[in-house]
């Protein structure tokens, strides 16, 4: 076996060895990835900043741990954008191990707010986020198609009580507060097709602006729908996280592990293009000895 | 017999359900809503027989010797723990008698599993199974550092729950779910071969599109990468999902008329 | 102390149930008032009927602009709709608010006196658990200097538990009676409509910017919820045009009585229904045409043709193929067309004497494999051979069902993978390690994300639609392929008629294409 048939046919063993080793390396040694922002990501944030203090937004999370490294930046940003501008979250999980994340992010963004900041140079005081005034979580119900037509009712129907057992009319956040026509928006951050059901049930039919925060892999499956104004802002995978953290100014781990995407891709290409010199420099060789033979 | 009965109600609802999509009056959708009940109580037993399947096929498994039949323990062992966490709480700082607690209840379901897989000792399996349902019920009855919860909401928050949810399953899902990035790799590097003028025109797109986000290419290219990935996400990707969405829609259609209709009725055995 | 604020709260309101607040209008007298400029003139043609196409619970007002908006005095800035409520009404909501109050505080109490009954005994048992007690305890508001004492949580407990316990029966023995009152307000409704305008008052229900000509009042069919709208209730609305300053306000016009109520048949998806029907007459005619003996003539698909090769492939390796039906839900259609080719799979597998495992993630999906398996092996001839855990539950947790069905690959070899249906991330992780495992490997999915994956990971793959019409392929029964043929011409119409329609949007004719447009 030839150089090049070895190009060809490397052991996938060595693929990931050699993935493994430049994300390690590209994990320990600190350089930062400049960002640039795509449109469809500044609408979101846009949207969001301009919401009256009070607003109530909706931020539907389902996903998984597995997708918990894309899209966990996302939750983290957003929510932590909203209540510094002291916007209320209503937050869902229609994902099974979907209110596990919830839970957990919303109490580690809490802790997060009892920190003074600044963001894209505006100080922020800290702030005790309280549960029923600035944040209602719903929790998880199966079903999420029909849960969320009940949702587009009351929210009451699906949900009596929220994730911690409170009844919603007995939280001060949710008086008066019925169904989608009283919130200002939602952005779904979902790593399931429950994306789908959110675009097609609820915006679909209660048409309330809706964007979403989708694993990098389903991204272009939903461009479609930023086309057709179904949905008016889309974060995909990583970078949609990161470039949403640099939106807001507050750098965190997607930002962070966006040199080690970039040097896996790197070595994707480069892996793609070791494969391609060995196969046509393999061809050029049994073309020569062809000839050569004949 | 066998056959019509179930074949009459996926018409009668089948069309039921076709009728109810144009009709939007409270009574149609009154008719929707309950069947919906329906699907979800038919759910709930439905995971009942899975469980029974899971907990058959590894008794089997413990029963033949076949190949890594020892992981099968760890397996139920794992169903029972996590069921008996789940309905759990602890009630003070205090742990008192709770792990001997969930051992003995997995001890007493890992005892019944091994005299079923047994062909010898089962009574001796059956009173150790015996003994552990015992001593569960006893610290169960008299240790007050713990209660038993039934609410969905309670069991959520149970400590052993959340932190086994916390520190133990999603480290595993993130883990698996990471793999990915390796599989990425190395199915890219074996499937992107220019192989013809087709596959060449797919690896120079999967290129283009890789380094649309490589932020030290813009002083060299300028917008082009970014502008020609755009086109390629937005023009041929969109047409190319469109054609698709649109024969996966039109296939839906047909196969539920086929199924309606009884055309289609290999699904039902 | 969430818990005692809960308690504190829910008692008082309890005690002093109040109606729900709705804000009445402020009529304003216009006589009273001396203007500087004359008031906006009033809206015309202004009226008031059922919204189409919905469940009721809702009406649509429409009505010509005032002559003073966007010109003459040019002074209008908004509409404000009233509707006209009897006084039952306020009733209604008050009984509405108490029955839930009630509920609401049963539900409570009933959480809260275990919970306080088990921290009492702790706190009695040893004193030092006072910080980690489950259920906390009330201290006065007014005093800053208090300290909590565990002698204080005890008491404070006791009374807790004493107020509750004697509330609960109270307030269940409350609830019937209750419930019994808010039926009978709500059954007497339609008859106080009908007194207007006697016994009842407007009510301010919302404004559009001045320019817009409708207004939609629409609310729940649940009668517990505070925006309950009735049906088949004389209704009856008042439209002012109003200027900045807003006691300067146009003449009220009236309309009514109207009804709202559901509709039978949503006009708004007609163009669907026709679809339906075409399809339906297609399928039946080419169904007829097959039964008839004529042949009909579809494309091979290689993934399909592979199927029987791949069988008989792991038939001479002695290993077992593996059938993996996705993710999907029984009642996806992935998932039904992929129970079809399991049938066929199977009868194959039963005719070679080939293991066959199907671990399944959905246990409804699992019982209905089981069938289909068992009686293909029945069609087989051969039913002694079925193995009831070759279709078996896994989990239904997505990550761990591919380490799971990985797992399988890696210790059975099988000779062949197969996987019909639903998938998403796992996708790859499955199809790789079966690459790796060295097995044949064929997949379908509707799932466009996942396409690419199987393609470069899989020897053949069933794009989309191909997966659906993959029974009809394998089993070459002319009924399955009529139908097929259905969806080849239907599609072609649907090509056709896309075409048209841009062309004559293209050249100007928007109707065409706006025939097509589907609503609701």
């Amino acid at each position: 076996m030839n150089i090049f048939d070895k190009m060809m046919s490397l052991d996938r063993r060595w693929v990931f060895l050699f993935l493994i080793v430049v994300c390690v390396i590209a994990y320990i040694v600190p350089f930062e990835v400049p960002i640039i922002v795509e449109p469809e990501v500044r609408s979101i944030f846009n949207f969001i900043d301009t919401l009256p203090k009070g607003a109530i937004m909706f931020i539907p999370l389902d996903y998984d741990p597995g997708s918990m490294a894309e899209l966990h930046p996302m939750t983290w940003a957003i929510v932590e954008q909203c209540w510094r501008k002291e916007l209320k979250v209503l937050m869902t999980a229609l994902s099974q191990n979907g209110p596990g994340m919830a839970d957990q992010a919303l109490r580690d963004i809490a802790d997060s707010m009892l920190v003074e900041k600044t963001y894209n140079g505006v100080t922020y005081p800290p702030r005790e986020i309280i549960n029923g005034i600035d944040y209602c979580f719903l929790g998880y119900k199966p079903y999420p198609s029909m849960v969320m037509l009940a949702m587009g009712q009351n929210f009451r129907l699906p949900f009596p009580l929220d994730y911690y057992g409170v009844p919603l009319d007995s939280l001060p956040m949710m008086q008066g507060v019925n169904n989608f026509d009283d919130i200002a928006g939602a952005v779904n951050i979902s790593g399931t097709n429950s994306t789908d059901y959110w675009i097609s049930y609820a915006q679909g039919r209660f048409n309330f602006p809706l964007a979403i925060g989708v694993t990098g892999v389903s991204t272009a499956q939903y461009y479609p729908y930023l086309g057709s104004g179904q949905i008016f802002g889309i974060m995909g995978g990583m970078l949609g996280a990161a470039e949403y953290e640099e939106l807001a100014d507050n750098p965190g781990n997607a930002k962070d592990s966006m040199r080690i995407q970039l040097a896996a891709h790197l070595v994707i290409i480069g892996f793609v293009i070791i494969g391609n010199v060995g196969y046509f420099m393999n061809r050029r060789q049994k073309k020569r000895m062809q000839r050569e033979g004949r | 017999m066998k056959q019509q009965f179930p074949r009459l109600l996926v018409l009668v609802f089948g069309a039921f359900l076709l009728f109810q999509f144009f009709m939007p009056h409270e009574k149609s959708e009154w008719l929707y809503e309950y069947l919906l009940d329906w699907i979800i109580i038919i759910g709930i037993f439905a995971l009942a027989i899975g469980i029974w399947s899971l907990i058959r096929v590894h008794v089997d498994k413990i029963k033949n010797k076949k190949i890594g039949w020892q992981y099968s323990y760890v397996t139920l062992a794992g169903l029972v723990g996590f069921i008996v966490f789940g309905f759990t709480i602890r009630n003070g700082a205090e742990w008192g008698w709770y792990f001997p607690f969930v051992l003995s209840v997995v001890g007493m379901f890992l005892m019944i599993i091994q005299a079923m897989a047994s062909r010898a000792k089962v009574a001796m399996f059956a009173g150790l199974a015996g003994v552990f349902a015992l001593t569960a019920l006893l610290i169960g009855i008299f240790d007050k550092a713990f209660s038993f919860h039934f609410a969905t909401s309670e069991g959520l928050q149970a400590y052993m729950f959340v932190h086994s949810f916390d520190f133990i399953l999603i480290p595993i899902f993130a883990t698996m779910f990471s793999l990915l990035a390796f599989f990425i790799a190395s199915a890219a590097y074996r499937a992107f071969r220019a192989r013809s003028i087709m596959a060449t025109l797919l690896l120079l797109s999967a290129i283009i599109v890789m380094l649309r986000f490589n932020p030290y290419l813009e002083p060299v290219f300028g917008s082009y990468i970014s502008q020609t990935s755009s086109w390629l996400m937005n023009v041929p990707n969109l047409a190319a999902q469109r054609a698709i969405v649109m024969g996966v829609g039109l296939g839906i259609v047909a196969t539920g008329l086929k199924v309606i209709l009884g055309i289609e009725r290999k699904y039902m055995g | 102390m969430r818990s005692i604020i809960t308690f504190v709260a829910v008692l008082s309101l309890c005690v002093g149930a109040t109606a729900l607040a709705q804000t009445d209008s402020v009529l304003v007298d216009s006589a009273g008032v001396t203007p500087v400029q004359p008031p906006p003139a009033p809206v015309t043609n202004l009226q008031a009927v059922d919204t189409d196409n919905d469940h009721g619970h809702s009406i649509t007002l429409t009505w010509d602009l005032s002559v003073d908006d966007g010109k003459g005095q040019n002074n209008v800035l908004s509409y404000q709709i009233f509707r006209w409520f009897p006084s039952l009404m306020d009733q209604v909501d008050s009984l509405r608010g108490e029955r839930s109050n009630a509920r609401s505080t049963m539900r409570a109490f009933r959480s809260d006196i275990p919970r306080a009954e088990h921290a009492l005994n702790e706190l009695r048992e040893d004193p030092g658990k006072l910080e980690s007690i489950r259920f906390e305890v009330s201290i006065p508001a007014d005093d800053s200097a208090f300290v909590l004492t565990t002698d204080y949580a005890i008491t404070a407990l006791q009374d807790t538990i004493a107020v509750m316990t004697a509330r609960l029966p109270e307030i269940k023995d409350g609830l019937e009676p209750l419930q019994i009152r808010f039926e009978e307000a709500l059954a007497q409704l339609p008859e106080a409509h009908n007194q207007y305008p006697n016994d009842g008052d407007w009510e301010y229900l919302g404004a559009v910017v001045a320019g817009n000509t409708s207004y939609e009042n629409s609310g729940s069919k649940d009668f517990t919820a505070p925006d309950f709208f009735p049906d088949y209730t004389d209704l009856y609305y008042r439209v002012e045009a109003v200027s900045a300053d807003t006691t300067l306000r146009s003449e009220a016009i009236l309309v009514g009585p109207v009804h709202s109520s559901g509709q039978w048949f949503h006009t708004g998806k007609i163009p669907v229904l026709i679809f339906v029907l075409v399809f339906f007459v297609l399928t039946v005619l080419f169904v007829q045409v097959a039964k008839k003996g004529k042949e009909l003539y579809v494309r091979p698909l290689a993934g399909i043709e592979a199927v029987d090769d791949a069988i008989g492939r792991a038939t001479e390796m002695g290993r077992p193929i593996l059938y993996v039906l996705g993710l999907g839900s029984a009642d996806m259609v992935a998932t039904i067309a992929s129970f079809t080719i399991l049938g066929r799979v199977a009868k194959k597998v039963a005719e070679y004497q080939t293991p066959i495992i199907v671990p399944c993630y959905d246990p409804i999906v699992m019982a209905v494999a089981q069938e289909v398996v068992k009686s293909s092996y029945l069609d087989a001839g051969r039913p002694d051979d079925y193995d009831e855990d070759a279709v078996h539950f896994v989990t239904n947790l997505q990550f761990a069902y591919v380490a799971a069905v990985n797992g399988t690959m890696l210790r059975e070899l099988p000779a062949t993978n197969i996987y019909m249906g639903k998938f998403f991330a796992e996708s790859l992780l499955l199809a790789e390690t079966g690459a790796l495992a060295g097995s044949i490997q064929i997949a379908g999915t509707d799932e466009i994300a996942q396409i690419p994956f199987f393609i470069v990971a899989c020897d053949y793959t069933l794009i989309g639609e191909e997966l659906y019409a993959a029974s009809a392929y394998l089993g070459r029964e002319p009924i399955l392929l009529g139908s097929l043929k259905a969806q080849d011409w239907a599609k072609a119409a649907i090509v056709i008629i896309a075409i048209v329609g841009m062309l004559t949007t293209a050249f100007g004719w928007p109707g065409f294409a706006e025939a097509f447009h589907v609503s609701g």
